[in-house]
């Protein structure tokens, strides 16, 4: 679950990490109210892409007219693709120098890993790709956490401002804090700010926490619903559907196993189709999940046609069979839909689908051009 | 031969009495895989199927001599499922479980490295030994004894490649899925060198898919150990978006790394031909020479 920049800064300020003063707004007239407290601001757009600053998605300002001027310029819009909900008013800060701070889980090593830089304020990858001699990195033990002195070898092997070594070194102690305490996949903190005054601030953040640990994150659940971009992934999210949206697509995809469902997709994009969405209706699917997958994918009015790809192992081919048909029952199904089936009781869902508006196709090569061929004949 | 589950292991289900730990115990026994024992806290004494439970992993160490474990347990209380296994002492862990939040399975390959136990998984398919024994919850009868070790990070699609393969003729020494999370206990690496060790296995297929770098790993240290036996692979999510997590919590390409072009030109760098759908696998290991 990505956290927006002011919800991730809201969780930074709940670990004693200095955050600018600022507040969110979700209307010109919050971001004038909220300007008018800042004096000389910054108003950035709240959404979940890099290189907002480039796009037009972060202004600084001088008056909370401007404030209000700016907020209204980004509120409702698009920006890079995504429709901005919310902006965050910041005091603007007086930058002597831009650092780099970050906890990521490492899967090569298996640990958490810190990256630190004095090249701070740029795109991380853009270092690591042309001067990754620039990036300290400190691998951490769980079972230790940090210690003082690593973190201190951190800051130097990180060319930071020895002056500043202080005040980097508490932050980063409390962001791998509140990485773990908070099952976060990424905490970055890019630029980590020095001021004029010595002052050191996290400027901008980004945290992701992880999916798989939201169940004991009650404190960060309420996040979710602001977070969720995708109408129909909220929804999914919502119904315990795994679905992923892919926008601009217009075949339905379910299938059972992410790696099998990913092949489908590949299989349609090579036959020239354009996959509407990923969804895995897992292991051991019931009928009734498998109309709730359905229904997810049906809501996305660009879908011209279903694909059905179901290697059963645990899961049954006659239970999906019988999915399909109580969907098909209870709901008003316009477009074509293939089914290929194999494995588990393969043969038993394909012949409870006869007679259905159903296609079976005899393998996947074959489900993915007929699907093609059927969604475009409309 | 074959590697890591065999006739000759001693398996205890942890997670037994629960509804996937019961169905599948079921079907492995049906398999003949030797389970010498189940455990769920609680309720020791029991008896499964004619298996003894136990109510912790130590007891059927002792009691059964139990050398293999098999999870599963919900994610809250995987990873101790885990460190229990290990702590009493079994040599190999097999996590089936989806879901456990990433940071357990840090703490746990942290807790299991010192005492040398190895992890499969977690969020796997299991370990198939064709004939011998099924450790896991691939559908049995796709899979024929034979000479190809298959090592895939999905579930079923490696069914899809197994079923392909046995519809061929061809059979598998040893199928292990090491799983779809970001952090995982046993890499294609781990599992390569295995293999390459393996008198009973002639060739690998390989099927991996977007997210991290086990993958080119893989292909440079087939590169600079000059494997000895011909590797087929398959990547799945070629068309995958950015940023994306598709399905497996290990499926995600983030910036630059993890791509899917990445990895096809990282084995074809090295001599590996990838395979553009399923149903080249079995067309190139023949023309790689397998058998």
């Amino acid at each position: 679950m990505k956290l927006y920049e002011f919800q991730a800064k809201e969780v930074f300020a709940g670990e004693g990490i200095p955050v600018p003063r600022g507040q969110m707004a979700s209307t010109p007239a919050e971001a004038e109210a909220i300007a008018r407290e800042l004096g000389r601001c910054v108003v950035k757009a709240q959404v979940h892409v890099g290189g907002r600053g480039k796009a037009g998605g972060v202004k600084v300002v001088n008056t909370r007219e401007e404030a209000r001027v700016a907020a209204e310029g980004m509120l409702g819009k698009p920006l890079k693709g995504l429709i901005v909900h919310h902006v965050l008013v910041e005091e603007a800060l007086q930058i002597a120098s831009e650092y780099y701070l970050s906890v990521i889980i490492d899967r090569t090593s298996k640990r958490p890993v810190m990256m630190a830089s004095a090249m701070g304020g740029v795109d991380i990858e853009e270092v690591a790709a042309t001067t990754p001699e620039r990036i300290a990195r400190l691998v951490i033990d769980p079972a230790y956490g940090p210690l003082d002195f690593e973190l201190r070898k951190l800051s130097a092997d990180a060319g930071f401002d020895p002056r500043a070594s202080r005040g980097v070194v508490d932050i980063a102690r409390r962001l791998y804090r509140v990485f773990v305490r908070t099952d976060a996949s990424l905490a970055e903190i890019n630029p980590l700010v020095v001021t004029d005054r010595g002052a050191v601030i996290a400027a901008d953040a980004k945290f992701d926490v992880d999916d798989n640990a939201l169940y004991r994150q009650q404190a960060l659940a309420r996040f979710r619903e602001e977070s969720e971009e995708d109408e129909i992934e909220a929804q999914a999210h919502r119904r315990g559907v795994n679905y992923v949206r892919l926008p601009g697509g217009d075949i339905g995809i379910i299938g059972n196993g992410a790696g099998l469902v990913m092949s489908t997709l590949d299989l349609v994009t090579r036959h020239g189709g354009k996959p509407a969405n990923f969804l895995d209706v897992g292991g051991g699917a019931s009928a009734e999940s498998v109309r709730e997958a359905l229904s997810i994918v049906l809501m996305d009015p660009n879908v011209k046609g279903v694909l059905f790809n179901i290697f059963g192992g645990i899961t049954r081919g006659d239970l999906v069979a019988q999915g399909i048909l109580d969907a098909v029952s209870t709901m008003d199904i316009k477009v074509p839909m293939v089914v290929r089936m194999a494995g588990t009781r393969a043969k038993e869902g394909l012949a409870l689908l006869e007679g259905s508006p159903l296609t079976p196709a005899a393998g996947p090569a074959e489900a993915a051009e007929r699907v093609i061929e059927l969604a475009h004949k409309r | 031969m074959a590697i890591l589950v065999g006739k000759d292991s001693r398996v205890v289900v942890q997670g037994i009495t629960g509804r996937e730990g019961a169905f599948h115990t079921e079907q492995m026994l049906a398999y003949g895989t030797p389970i010498v024992a189940g455990v769920t806290p609680g309720k020791g004494g029991a008896q499964f199927h004619g298996v003894s439970v136990y109510d912790s992993v130590v007891e059927a160490v002792v009691e059964r001599a139990a050398n293999v474990s098999i999870i599963f347990v919900p994610p809250p209380f995987a990873a101790d499922a885990i460190m229990e296994a290990s702590a009493a002492g079994i040599d190999l862990v097999i996590c089936i479980t989806e879901g456990i939040p990433t940071l357990d399975v840090v703490r746990a390959v942290r807790f299991i490295e010192e005492r040398g136990t190895r992890l499969i998984g977690p969020n796997c398919p299991g370990v198939m030994t064709p004939s011998e024994a099924k450790v896991g919850i691939m559908p049995a009868d796709i899979y024929s004894r034979g000479h190809v070790g298959l090592i895939s990070r999905s579930g079923t699609l490696t069914y899809e490649a197994a079923a392909l393969l046995t519809e061929a003729f061809i059979g598998c020494s040893t199928c292990v899925g090491i799983g779809g999370d970001p952090v995982i206990g046993t890499t294609f690496v781990d599992v390569l060198k295995l293999f390459r060790d393996d008198a009973d296995t002639r060739s690998i297929v390989l099927i991996g898919e977007i997210g991290g770098s086990d993958e080119e790993a893989a292909a440079a240290y087939i590169g600079e150990s000059h494997f000895p036996k011909p590797v087929v692979a398959f990547i799945s999510g070629r068309s995958a978006p950015p940023g994306k997590r598709m399905g497996h919590a290990g499926a995600i390409i983030s910036g630059t790394s993890g791509t899917p072009q990445a990895k096809v030109e990282a084995f074809q760098r090295v001599g590996v031909p990838v395979a553009d759908t399923l149903d080249q696998i079995v067309p190139l290991l023949q023309q790689v020479g397998q058998k």
